[in-house]
C-alpha cells in the first residue's frame, strides 16, 4: 500500500475563485498592461513637456467622450453585478449582466469610432495625432479582448459550466474589464481633460 | 569531486508503489512526434530552451568570431561595412535576448517545481506557448537575416537611423515584429515564474524558505512584467513610424529620436538584472554545495536582489549622459547608478564568505562559480566607471563599453549557466558531465575570456571606437586586437569543449543517482531523471535545506518527504498561500496539448503577415488565433469535480 499519509484536511478541488493560478495569473497580465499604457502616457506627457500646450492642436471636444466615459462604468457595475449573482447561484440574472456588459461594450466602441472619423487629423498629421490614435487604439483594442472574453464567459454559463463554487472565469473576465475601464479614466483624463487644466 | 565521494544513497520516494504507478500513469504524456510537440511538462520544456539558448549562443558567437577576424588587423576588407553592421546587430541581439535570457529561463523552467516541490509550472500550456514562441521569434529575426535583412543599427536600434529615410529595407520590421513576439514570450514566462513562485510552493516552504535561485527568477519576472511593455511599445511605434507616417521619433512631425532611448533604457536597464539576477541565483544555491554550508547572509542576498531590481528601474538615464541631458538629471542619475552597486557587492560578500568559512571541493562547478565572482568584480568596477558621468563622457562608444558589457554579460551569465549546467546536468539526464573535460572546459573559457576581454579595456582607453568595421594603421590598436582575436579563438575552443562534453557525457557519463553532490534542496530527493510527476506524494517542508537538516540541526521541524497528500485522483497540484505557503486548494492541472504550439505559429504568421502588408491574410490569421485560444480555455466539466473520491 502507498505510503502517502490520507488528506491531511478537506481542500476545495478544482478553479477556485480567487485562490485559483487563473485570478493570480490574470493579476499579473493587468500589472504587464497597466505598466503598458504608463509608457504610453509617459510619451504624451514627454511630447508636451518639449513641444508646450501648442502641441495640441485643439481642445479635444468632450460631447461623445464623456457620454462614453459613462457608458463603460455602467458596464463595469453590470458585470460586477453578474459576478454577485454567480455567487449567488442566480444564473439567469448572471447571464444577463454578462450580456449587458458586451453590449455596452460594443457601443462604446461604436461612439469611439465615430470619435475617431471626427478628428481633424490623422495618425499621420503630427505626433500628437500620432500619439492620440495609438493611444487610444491600444485601449479599443483592449476593449475588444474585454469583449470577446465576456462573450466566452456568457457562452460558457448558458452551457452551465458555472456555478457558485466554480465561478473564477467569471471573476478573471471581469477583473480584466474593470481594468480596461480604469484605464479609460486616465486616458479620458489625460488626453481630455488636461488640456483644460493647464 | 571524486566520483568516489559522491553519496548514492537515495532519500528518494518509492518509484513501484501503487501510488507511484497510477501517478505516472497521469502525468506521462504519449510518445511519438505528436506527443514530443503536445507535451507541457516542464522538465521538457527546460532542455529544450536549453538546447535551444545554445544553439542561438553558438550563432551568435560565430557571429563575434567573423568580427574578430575582421578586425584582427588595421585595414582588413573580409567584411563591408553593412556586413559588419549586421553582424555587431545580430551578434548582440542574439546574445542577449536569443541566449542569455532563455538559457535561465530553461534552468527555471526546469527547476521551478522540483525545487519547490510542486508538480509542473502554474500554467504548464502557457508554458509550453512561451517556449514555442520564444522559437519562433528567432527564427523570425534570423529569417530576415538570411536573405539578407537582418538588422543592422545596433541591438538598441538608436532611432532616428532606425526610421525608413535613412533604413528603407525591411531589416527593421524584422527586428520590430519579432522583438514583439519575443515579449510576448517573456511576458508569458514571467507570469507562470511568477504565479508558481507565490501559488505553488510545498506546503511549509514559507516565503522565507525558497531557495534563492527562485527569488531571483521571480524577481527578474517581476522586471520583466514592468520593461517589457516600454520595449514593445517602442518597436510597435517604430514600426507603426515606417509603415503608416506616425510621427513618434522623427523630428520633422514633431517626433522626438530621444524619446526612442527612453523606452529603450528604461526597459533595458532593467533587463541587465533580467540575465543577471537568476543566474545569481544558480551561484547563491549552487555554492553553498561545493562550499558545504549553507549560504553566508541568505536573507541580505534576496533583498539585495530585490532592491537591485526595484533601483534598476530607476537609473536607465545612465546610457544616456552622452545626449545632452540636464545636468540636474547627469548628478541624479550618476549618483542612483552609484548607490545600485551596493546590493550587487553584498552579494559578491556573500558568497566569498561561504567559501572563506567553508569547506570548498574544487570541482568544475566551483571553478566555474569561483571565476564568476572574479568576472563580476571586474565588470561592477568597469561598471562604475561608466556610471560615472564624467568619465562616461569619454568612455561611451568606445571599446571600453564592449569589453564592460562582455564581462558582465559573460561573467556573470556564461559562467554561471556553464557551472549551473555542470551541476544540474545529471538531474536532467541521469549522468554526470565529465569532470576532466571539464576543467579543460573551464580554463579555456577563462583564460580565452580574458585574453580577449582585458586588453579591450585598453583599446578602448585608447580611443578605439565601438561598432567601427576597420581601422587604419599606425594608431597603436593593431597589436591589441591581434591579440584579443586570439582569446576570442581560444574562448570559443571552450565553448566548444562543453558542448563535446555535453554530447559525450549524455550517453557515457558516469550515471548520476537522485543526488550526486549532496545537495541540500527539494529536486535532489527525486530520481535522476525525475519521474513524469516530479514528487510521488507533495512534500512538507520544515527548513530552508530540507536534505541537510540531520547534519545542520537549525531546523526546529523536521521536513516530510516520504508522506504527504498524494493527489492521484487526476493531473492535480496543491495551491498553498503566498507567504506562508499553508494549502488552500487543489487545482486541476491540463493534459497535453497542441493548443500552444498552434498559438504560437498563429501569432508568428501575424507577424509575417504584418510585415508583408498582407491585410485580409492578417485578419484570418486573427480569427484562427482567437478560434485556437477560445479552444484552448475551454472550461473542462472535470473542473466540476466537488465530491472527493475516497482512497488511500
Ligand atoms: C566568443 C565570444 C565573443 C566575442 C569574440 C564577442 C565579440 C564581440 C564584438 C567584436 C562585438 C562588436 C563590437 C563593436 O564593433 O562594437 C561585440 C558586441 C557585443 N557583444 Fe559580444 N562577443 C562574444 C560573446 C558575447 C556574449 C556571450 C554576449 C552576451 C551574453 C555578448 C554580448 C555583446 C553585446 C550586447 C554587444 C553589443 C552589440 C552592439 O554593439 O549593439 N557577446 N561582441
Ligand atoms: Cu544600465
Amino acid at each position: 500500500m502507498s505510503d502517502a499519509a490520507p488528506r491531511m484536511m478537506a481542500l476545495p478541488v478544482g478553479s477556485i475563485g480567487h485562490k485559483s493560478f487563473g485570478w493570480w495569473g490574470m493579476m499579473t497580465v493587468i500589472m504587464t498592461e497597466a505598466s503598458l499604457f504608463a509608457y504610453l502616457l509617459f510619451a504624451y506627457f514627454y511630447f508636451l513637456v518639449h513641444y508646450g500646450h501648442g502641441w495640441i492642436a485643439e481642445k479635444p471636444g468632450l460631447a461623445l467622450a464623456a457620454p462614453n466615459t459613462a457608458i463603460l462604468l455602467l458596464s463595469s457595475l453590470f458585470v460586477w453585478w453578474a459576478e454577485s449573482c454567480a455567487a449567488r447561484d442566480r444564473r439567469g440574472a448572471q447571464a444577463v449582466g454578462l450580456a449587458i456588459g458586451v453590449v455596452l461594450g460594443v457601443i462604446f466602441l461604436a461612439i469611439q469610432i465615430l470619435e475617431w472619423r471626427e478628428k481633424p487629423f490623422t495618425i499621420a498629421s503630427t505626433s500628437y495625432g500620432s500619439s492620440y490614435f495609438i493611444t487610444t487604439g491600444f485601449h479599443m483594442a483592449h476593449v475588444v479582448v474585454g469583449v470577446l472574453m465576456l462573450a466566452a464567459v456568457l457562452l460558457w454559463s448558458l452551457l452551465g459550466y458555472f456555478d457558485s463554487r466554480r465561478r473564477a472565469p467569471i471573476s478573471i473576465a471581469a477583473v480584466y474589464w474593470h481594468f480596461v475601464d480604469l484605464v479609460w479614466l486616465a486616458i479620458f483624463f489625460t488626453f481630455y481633460l488636461t488640456p483644460y487644466i493647464g | 569531486m571524486a566520483v568516489a565521494d559522491i553519496d548514492r544513497s537515495p532519500k528518494l520516494q518509492p518509484q513501484n508503489e501503487p501510488t507511484a504507478l497510477r501517478l505516472a500513469g497521469l502525468w506521462a504524456g504519449e510518445g511519438g512526434l505528436r506527443g514530443w510537440l503536445s507535451s507541457v511538462d516542464h522538465k521538457e520544456y527546460g532542455k529544450r530552451y536549453i538546447i535551444t539558448a545554445f544553439v542561438f549562443l553558438a550563432l551568435g558567437g560565430v557571429e563575434a568570431l567573423v568580427m574578430r577576424l575582421q578586425l584582427a588587423g588595421p585595414n582588413k576588407t573580409l567584411l563591408t561595412p553593412e556586413q559588419y553592421n549586421q553582424l555587431f546587430s545580430m551578434h548582440g541581439l542574439t546574445m542577449i535576448f536569443l541566449y542569455a535570457q532563455p538559457v535561465l529561463s530553461g534552468f527555471s523552467v526546469f527547476l521551478f517545481p522540483l525545487i519547490l516541490g510542486t508538480r509542473d509550472m502554474a500554467f504548464p500550456r502557457l508554458n509550453a506557448f512561451s517556449y514555442w514562441i520564444y522559437l519562433l521569434s528567432g527564427l523570425f529575426i534570423y529569417a530576415g537575416f538570411l536573405i539578407g535583412y537582418g538588422p543592422n543599427d545596433g541591438w538598441f536600434n538608436y532611432a532616428p537611423y532606425a526610421l525608413k529615410p535613412y533604413n528603407p529595407g525591411p531589416n527593421m520590421d524584422f527586428y520590430a515584429l519579432g522583438m514583439i513576439l519575443f515579449g510576448v514570450s517573456s511576458t508569458a514566462g514571467a507570469t507562470n515564474f511568477v504565479v508558481t513562485f507565490l501559488r505553488a510552493r510545498a506546503p511549509g516552504m514559507s516565503i522565507n524558505r525558497a531557495p534563492i535561485l527562485a527569488w531571483g527568477t521571480v524577481t527578474a519576472s517581476f522586471g520583466i512584467l514592468f520593461s517589457v511593455p516600454a520595449v514593445s511599445l517602442a518597436f510597435f511605434m517604430l514600426w507603426t513610424d515606417r509603415q503608416f507616417g506616425t510621427h513618434f521619433f522623427d523630428p520633422a512631425g514633431r517626433g522626438q529620436p530621444l524619446l526612442w532611448q527612453h523606452l529603450f533604457w528604461i526597459f533595458a536597464h532593467p533587463w541587465v538584472y533580467v540575465v543577471a539576477l537568476p543566474a545569481m541565483g544558480i551561484v547563491s544555491d549552487a555554492l553553498p554545495i561545493f562550499c558545504r554550508r549553507p549560504l553566508v547572509g541568505y536573507t541580505v542576498v534576496v533583498l539585495a536582489s530585490v532592491a537591485t531590481m526595484v533601483m534598476g528601474f530607476g537609473v536607465w538615464l545612465h546610457h544616456m549622459f552622452a545626449t545632452g541631458i540636464p545636468f540636474l538629471a547627469l548628478s541624479f542619475f550618476s549618483a542612483a547608478s552609484f548607490v545600485i552597486t551596493v546590493p550587487s557587492a553584498v552579494a559578491v560578500f556573500a558568497w566569498i564568505a561561504t567559501i572563506w568559512t567553508g569547506r570548498p571541493v574544487l570541482s568544475t562547478a566551483f571553478l566555474f562559480f569561483a571565476g564568476f565572482i572574479v568576472m563580476f568584480v571586474i565588470g561592477g568596477v568597469s561598471g562604475v566607471m561608466t556610471a560615472a558621468a564624467p568619465s562616461d563622457q569619454q568612455l561611451t562608444d568606445t571599446y571600453f563599453v564592449v569589453a564592460h558589457i562582455h564581462y558582465v554579460l559573460i561573467g556573470i551569465n556564461v559562467l554561471a549557466v556553464m557551472g549551473g549546467l555542470y551541476v544540474w546536468f545529471p538531474k536532467m539526464t541521469g549522468r554526470l558531465l565529465d569532470e576532466r573535460l571539464g576543467r579543460w572546459n573551464f580554463w579555456t573559457v577563462f583564460i580565452g575570456f580574458n585574453l580577449a576581454f582585458l586588453p579591450m579595456h585598453w583599446t578602448g582607453l585608447a580611443g578605439m571606437p565601438r561598432r567601427i568595421y576597420t581601422y587604419p594603421q599606425g594608431l597603436g590598436w593593431s597589436a591589441v586586437n591581434l591579440v584579443t582575436t586570439i582569446g576570442a579563438f581560444i574562448l570559443a575552443f571552450g565553448v566548444l569543449l562543453l558542448f563535446v562534453n555535453i554530447w559525450i557525457s549524455r550517453r557515457r557519463g558516469v550515471v548520476a543517482g537522485p543526488d550526486p553532490w549532496g545537495g541540500p534542496t527539494l529536486e535532489w530527493a527525486v530520481s535522476s531523471p525525475p519521474p513524469p510527476y516530479d514528487f510521488a506524494v507533495i512534500p512538507a517542508v520544515a527548513s530552508r535545506h530540507p536534505l541537510w537538516e540531520d547534519a545542520l540541526q537549525e531546523a526546529a521541524g523536521k521536513s516530510s518527504l516520504t508522506r504527504g497528500m498524494a493527489l492521484d485522483d487526476g493531473k492535480e497540484m496543491l495551491v498553498t498561500t503566498a507567504l506562508d505557503a499553508e494549502p488552500v486548494a487543489i487545482q486541476k492541472m491540463p493534459d497535453d496539448s497542441l493548443a500552444p504550439l498552434l498559438t504560437a505559429i498563429a501569432a508568428t504568421a501575424l507577424a509575417v503577415a504584418a510585415l508583408r502588408h498582407a491585410w485580409i491574410a492578417a485578419g484570418l490569421v486573427t480569427l484562427v488565433l482567437l478560434a485556437v485560444l477560445f479552444f484552448w480555455l475551454w472550461p473542462r466539466r472535470a473542473l466540476g469535480q466537488v465530491a472527493e473520491r475516497k482512497h488511500v
